[in-house]
């Protein structure tokens, strides 16, 4: 795969094949943490943190374990034994090493163990056949395209505070209405074909 | 079917988790942090209302700021002396005897007597109605009513009733979320015990108080010169008691011309208030 070839799939995964937008993977978080940009910000990094990493960890456990034995069936229970062990690993290299980013990531580093995002970048890293650069760089750009969904939507929901809908769309309805909303206009992307 | 189609599946899985447990146990002991044994303690007698009244986003972060001294014993202003004098314990220290406070809305004008300027229809949140020309009261200092008091406390002890928010003593804890949220800065906290304040805030000459609402302060300095203890001084048009002073002999309440200095009766129950 050459260099412009990997361009363009971070960009396809960025927009066109947006995780949230287009795939609808990660919506627990994506509704859950998108209150505030910053907090929003910071689920986004500790994402692309833990997706970057497994999504290389994955395509190590899957080429050098699995395929040998024959055993690609086993690979979702495979790699969710991977993800959670390196989530684990992360949460306790960066309390020794880097407690600013320990301390900013909070809870959200914990909660990314249940992200289905993260499993099935990994995953789909597989089905496609990629090699292992354009494993680790469709993870990477998976991840910024979760980042970009959760703030741009957390923006979304600081303005509607201030709006006033109908009772009945109060709170929960509403958000999920400007997230359908904000889905339609990523479905923009989806015309371009890379 | 043979016996190893399931074996080898197993054993691999076996292996990949056992090896991934014996990483991380050797991760957490070459990775240890050393956590002060203090921090869980204090937590525990913090009351764990995470109210975030003492300025920190909860129990847990304020534990931690206490035990690196960042933060006095007597921070939680929920968990009162009681709490302040556990942590004083766990941390080695004493800790003087810490008043309970509670939050007091200090204006009275609700619809019936405050006069309005509009008739404000836009989101019910006293932030936004502030940014259109400070709310729809004449009275710049007049509480806004829409309740950003009331959906922020904790303890769901502030209601607006008649267009003016009011305490309901028996809940509050004097955790001041009310007080940071006021875009008018009516809310006050003061001592628990004490029975008397002034309804009002308004700085504002007697003329336009009485233009802006019926139960204003005018500063007439009744309330100064019948005070023996030297407790209420009156400064610009709006009087004021100190606390510290005050004796609750309620003198005041009964000179003031305009009605406007609240008394509290404390009986079962909580706080007997006798409306104006």
């Amino acid at each position: 795969m050459s260099f412009t070839d990997i361009l363009l799939l971070m960009f396809s995964a960025i927009l066109v094949e947006n995780f949230i937008f287009a795939k609808f993977y990660g919506c627990c978080p994506f509704l859950g943490v998108s209150e505030k940009p910053d907090t929003a910000l910071g689920m986004g990094m500790a994402v692309t943190f833990v997706m970057t990493l497994s999504g290389a960890a994955t395509w190590a456990v899957y080429h050098f374990l699995l395929e040998p034995f024959g055993l690609e069936y086993l690979k979702t229970v495979a790699f969710i034994l991977v993800i959670a062990a390196l989530v684990q690993f992360i949460e306790m290299f960066l309390r020794k090493f880097i407690p600013a980013l320990y301390a900013s990531l909070g809870i959200y580093l914990p909660l990314i163990t249940t992200n289905c995002a993260v499993l099935s970048a990994a995953l789909l890293a597989i089905q496609n056949e990629y090699n292992f650069i354009s494993a680790v760089a469709f993870g990477f750009s998976s991840a910024l395209g979760f980042t970009l969904a959760i703030v741009v939507f957390a923006g979304v929901r600081g303005k509607m505070e201030f709006a006033d809908p109908p009772r009945a769309f109060k709170g929960f309805p509403i958000t999920l209405i400007a997230a359908g909303l904000l889905a339609m206009a990523f479905a923009g992307f989806s015309g371009i074909k890379l | 079917m043979e016996i190893s189609m399931i074996l080898i599946p197993a054993a691999i899985l076996a292996a990949l988790g056992a090896f991934f447990g014996i990483l991380l146990a050797i991760a957490s002991r070459a990775f240890a942090v050393k956590v002060d044994e203090r921090v869980p303690l204090v937590r525990d007698a913090l009351p764990g209302a995470n109210c975030g009244g003492c300025g920190y986003s909860g129990c847990d972060a304020l534990a931690a700021a206490i035990v690196e001294g960042k933060a006095p014993c007597g921070a939680c202003t929920v968990g009162g002396d009681a709490a302040a004098q556990r942590i004083g314990a766990i941390m080695g220290v004493t800790v003087e005897k810490k008043q309970r406070m509670r939050a007091q809305v200090m204006c009275s004008g609700g619809d019936a007597h405050a006069t309005k300027k509009y008739a404000y229809e836009g989101a019910q949140d006293c932030l936004a109605a502030a940014r259109l020309a400070g709310g729809d009261k004449l009275c710049p200092y007049g509480c806004i009513g829409l309740g950003s008091c009331a959906s922020v406390c904790p303890f769901d002890a502030i209601h607006v009733e008649n267009g003016v928010a009011a305490v309901d003593y028996r809940k509050c804890e004097g955790c001041g979320s009310c007080v940071a949220i006021c875009p008018k800065s009516l809310i006050r906290l003061i001592p628990y015990d004490s029975a008397h304040w002034v309804g009002c805030m308004s700085q504002e000459k007697g003329g336009t108080v009485t233009k802006q609402c019926k139960v204003g302060c005018i500063g007439c300095t009744m309330c100064q010169r019948v005070c023996e203890a030297g407790a209420v001084t009156v400064k610009n048009a709006l009087a004021e008691i100190d606390y510290t002073k005050c004796v609750n002999c309620g003198k005041c309440v009964e000179k003031c011309s305009r009605k406007i200095i609240w008394s509290a009766e404390r009986q079962e129950g909580g706080l007997f208030i006798h409306r104006l």
